[in-house]
């Protein structure tokens, strides 16, 4: 164990970790935003109380991401002073223009939109939500934009011992950005979608007075509004997250779907040692199959999933070892196959799990037309309980596909940091001692499992006590007529 | 346009120390101007929606310092690795603390939040100051001189922004405390400020700068400025004079930071290549007064002044 290992599970903990909160912030925002743009056309008091009821599940989960990316910004100069060396000039271009582009505009709309409930008229306010979502998912851009150059620089040359830039068009057009950031984006929103429709779905069952397990239990009344606001308009509330989440869940699945197989044929051409670590592939195969589980082979998949022709060779781990012997010189080449691996099934089937979640959700809870609807009195199908359960129950599964997503993309450039021109060896901090690592390591780990702990309690908190309703049911034209309304729960004041 | 991004970096850094120079010192004496939680909700009130703002112009400073001099960001960061180490967990445990303190239930949460604020804003404030201490002397003496000033500096811009932005009695505390704290800040300026210009005497080509001398001499009149301004209760101007001392101390540290922010190591050396220089000088120059803009209209969005009352919900 040197600094070296340290340093990189120091990444991994502090990345991961960060990874947790961001694709919520980014996919929850939109949501809260899109909450908030319904209530400002309709005017329907549910609507206000979704934006502040996941408004203020947004800002918990928000604190989080904000202040664990710093330590990212900081960690490449700590740990990786040569590798920051070796890059600055390509990499720290965009991550200077998402501070300059994104994060100004992420905070300080955020600051508006928290305090501006009163101070900001109605219009301005919805438009300061919007640029906060804008800049968090324009980060969402650039960081992945200098990730993707890790993978597969471009726009560069190496001049004295540093990679020198020469198109910062090549660099923001990347192909594997291109791929990368419409596919990490639309999983945030799986991640986010995932996230309300385990909140809607515990709400249904609490609103129902019917525990996790189905057994009674009594039906709550922490806050004043529910014993005057009928059980159907607010079940019916709880419906209208969930059936938002199935939506976004399911197109933003689509979007994972296609640009992930994007991101395959991309592998093949630019991380063939990736991509033959993710299957498991030891030689060059002719129609390379693709196993679900160790055993179980799909002969020709793997050809077909990555060149789109079911008899294209794809190399193998050990011919692509030998040929980058051959390039760079002997040393070990291939990454942790194991945990490539098996990322990459977690990250396929978990994901696909919770978009077929969200599909057969749509489905569920589809609009009744003819005979059945006119039987049942109302088009509005109800969400049944067993399904609310799954809901809730799912709740691990998105931000598990994603993390193993990482996994798979990190994990698997191993032993690059800059594929093909800076191996990862070389480009820790030559100066940091063991102990330093090990001091920060330790630090990072324990106070990020504290923090991890405290923000799980807030959320669940707050889940469970349920937004405040307005003190007695009002008629929705009414409420429209009413500016005041705005200023009934002011949940997300200091 | 080596030295051009090295003026827009020292820039970016004057706009943190000032901007979040308040932050810290609010943060740092809040449980000492608040009597109440509803006077605390005040304190913490003044500095709620423009903190997270704030915050943004260090990762915008280090960020367009890895861009344009990636070996001064690296070997800035990995030199000093516990003291960035525990800014870092400053900044994060103060960050928390802030977001989460009006969404905690019982009032121990909230004074564990509180804790938080308190420590992470001072613990930060000083680091900076002895940090760049550190990199001007190398010696002890000049890094807990520099914390010491940076700290103290920090909390009475801090006392003099709450006092700006209440009423009531935590605006009567404030300004007690501004005052108190000029017992160590100006004392503390008296003898670090002089040594920074000083302390480039070795590198010829600003031994006799009589424009660094002249930051270093008015940062110092700026912040006796500051006191007594205080003292004859005009809090708009103490501020303006407490920021102005700030922007001149940060402006005389990277001119003694000119040519050379790290010992031996030339900026010429650390820069980027003057195509990755340019491409940013485009997109900074159009993107800066927008946020400068933006920015400004938020605190003019929040100048009012906060009564308890209006910090209540």
């Amino acid at each position: 164990m040197d600094a070296l290992d340290l340093a990189r599970w120091q990444f991994g903990v502090t990345t991961v970790y960060h990874f947790l909160f961001v694709p919520l912030t980014i996919g929850l925002g939109v949501f809260v935003a899109g909450l908030q743009t319904a209530w400002h056309r309709t005017g329907k008091d549910h609507y206000l109380t979704l934006t502040k009821f996941f408004g203020k599940l947004f800002l918990i989960n928000f604190a989080m991401g904000v202040v664990t990316g710093i330590v990212q910004e900081f960690q490449f100069g700590m740990n990786w002073s040569e590798y920051s060396t070796f890059v600055g000039d390509v990499f720290g271009a965009p991550l200077a223009l998402e501070a300059l582009l994104a994060f100004f505009l992420e905070s300080t709309f955020l600051g508006l939109w928290i305090f501006g409930w009163d101070r900001l008229p109605k219009r301005i306010h919805l438009a300061a939500i919007w640029a906060a979502v804008i800049g968090s998912n324009l980060s969402a851009y650039f960081i992945l934009a200098a990730n993707a150059w890790m993978k597969h620089p471009v726009g560069y040359e190496v001049v004295g011992g540093r990679a020198r830039m020469n198109d910062l068009w090549a660099v923001l057009t990347n192909s594997t950005a291109l791929a990368q950031i419409p596919h990490v984006v639309a999983a945030s929103f799986v991640v986010a979608g995932g996230f309300v429709l385990a909140v809607s779905g515990y709400r249904i069952l609490r609103e129902r007075g019917v525990g996790l397990t189905g057994r009674r239990v009594p039906a709550t009344a922490e806050t004043g509004g529910e014993a005057t606001v009928p059980l159907r308009r607010r079940t019916d509330m709880w419906r209208t997250s969930l059936r938002g989440a199935l939506v976004m869940t399911a197109l933003a699945g689509v979007v994972v779907a296609g640009t992930g197989d994007l991101s395959g044929q991309l592998l093949r051409e630019q991380q063939p040692m990736k991509l033959a670590a993710a299957e498991g592939l030891t030689r060059d195969t002719e129609g390379a199959g693709f196993s679900i589980v160790p055993g179980v082979e799909v002969p020709g998949l793997l050809s077909l999933l990555a060149a789109h022709d079911p008899g294209a060779t794809v190399q193998g781990v050990d011919d692509i070892q030998r040929r980058y012997a051959e390039q760079f010189g002997p040393a070990d080449y291939t990454p942790n196959l194991p945990v490539v691996f098996w990322s990459f099934r977690v990250m396929i089937g978990f994901g696909m799990a919770t978009v077929g979640l969200s599909v057969l959700g749509l489905w569920l809870t589809r609009k009744r037309r003819g005979r059945a609807g006119r039987r049942s009195g109302s088009a509005v199908t109800p969400v049944p309980s067993w399904f609310a359960r799954a809901c809730v129950l799912a709740l691990p599964l998105p931000t598990a596909a994603i993390i193993a997503g990482w996994l798979l993309s990190e994990i698997g450039r191993q032993p690059w940091t800059v594929q093909g021109e800076l191996l990862t060896a070389a480009s820790v901090s030559p100066g940091v001692g063991l102990t330093e690592v090990a001091i920060s390591l330790t630090v990072f780990t324990v106070l990020y499992g504290l923090l991890a702990l405290a923000e799980a309690v807030l959320l669940v908190r707050h889940v469970k006590a349920g937004p405040e309703l307005p003190p007695a049911p009002r008629d929705p034209a009414l409420a429209a007529a009413d500016p005041d309304a705005a200023r009934l729960t002011p949940t997300l004041m200091y | 346009m080596t030295t051009f991004w090295f003026i827009v970096i020292a820039f970016l850094w004057t706009g943190y120390f000032v901007l979040e120079g308040f932050d810290f010192g609010v943060g740092a004496l809040m449980p000492l101007l608040s009597r109440s939680d509803a006077e605390r909700r005040q304190v913490i009130g003044t500095i709620g929606p423009v903190w997270d703002g704030n915050e943004v112009w260090v990762i915008t400073a280090v960020g367009a310092m890895f861009a344009a001099f990636p070996a001064w960001y690296s070997g800035l960061l990995s030199g000093f690795y516990l003291p960035m180490f525990l800014i870092v967990v400053g900044l994060i445990v103060r960050g928390v603390g802030l977001e989460w303190r009006g969404k905690v239930r019982s009032g121990r949460e909230r004074a564990l939040c509180d804790a938080g604020i308190v420590t992470g804003s001072v613990l930060t404030a000083f680091l900076w100051g002895a940090v760049f201490g550190n990199l001007l002397y190398g010696s002890a003496f000049a890094t807990v001189l520099g914390g010491v000033l940076s700290l103290s500096v920090a909390i009475l811009h801090g006392a003099v922004f709450v006092a700006l932005k209440t009423t009531g009695p935590v605006r009567a505390r404030a300004r007690r405390a501004a005052l108190f704290t000029s017992a160590a800040a100006v004392p503390a300026g008296i003898v670090a400020l002089p040594a920074v210009p000083g302390s480039a005497m070795d590198v010829p080509s600003w031994s006799a700068s009589p424009w660094l001398w002249a930051c270093a001499l008015l940062a110092m009149a700026a912040l006796a400025a500051g006191v007594t301004l205080v003292w004859r209760r005009r809090e708009g101007w103490a501020f303006t004079a407490t920021a102005l001392s700030i922007a001149l101390t940060t402006a005389a540290l990277f001119g003694a930071l000119w040519p050379a922010p790290l010992p031996g190591l030339t900026l010429a050396e650390a820069a980027s290549a003057p195509y990755t220089m340019t491409m940013l000088t485009w997109i900074g120059l159009i993107a800066l007064p927008g946020v400068l803009a933006y920015q400004g209209w938020t605190y003019w969005v929040f100048r009012k002044r906060l009564t308890v009352d209006s910090a209540a919900h």
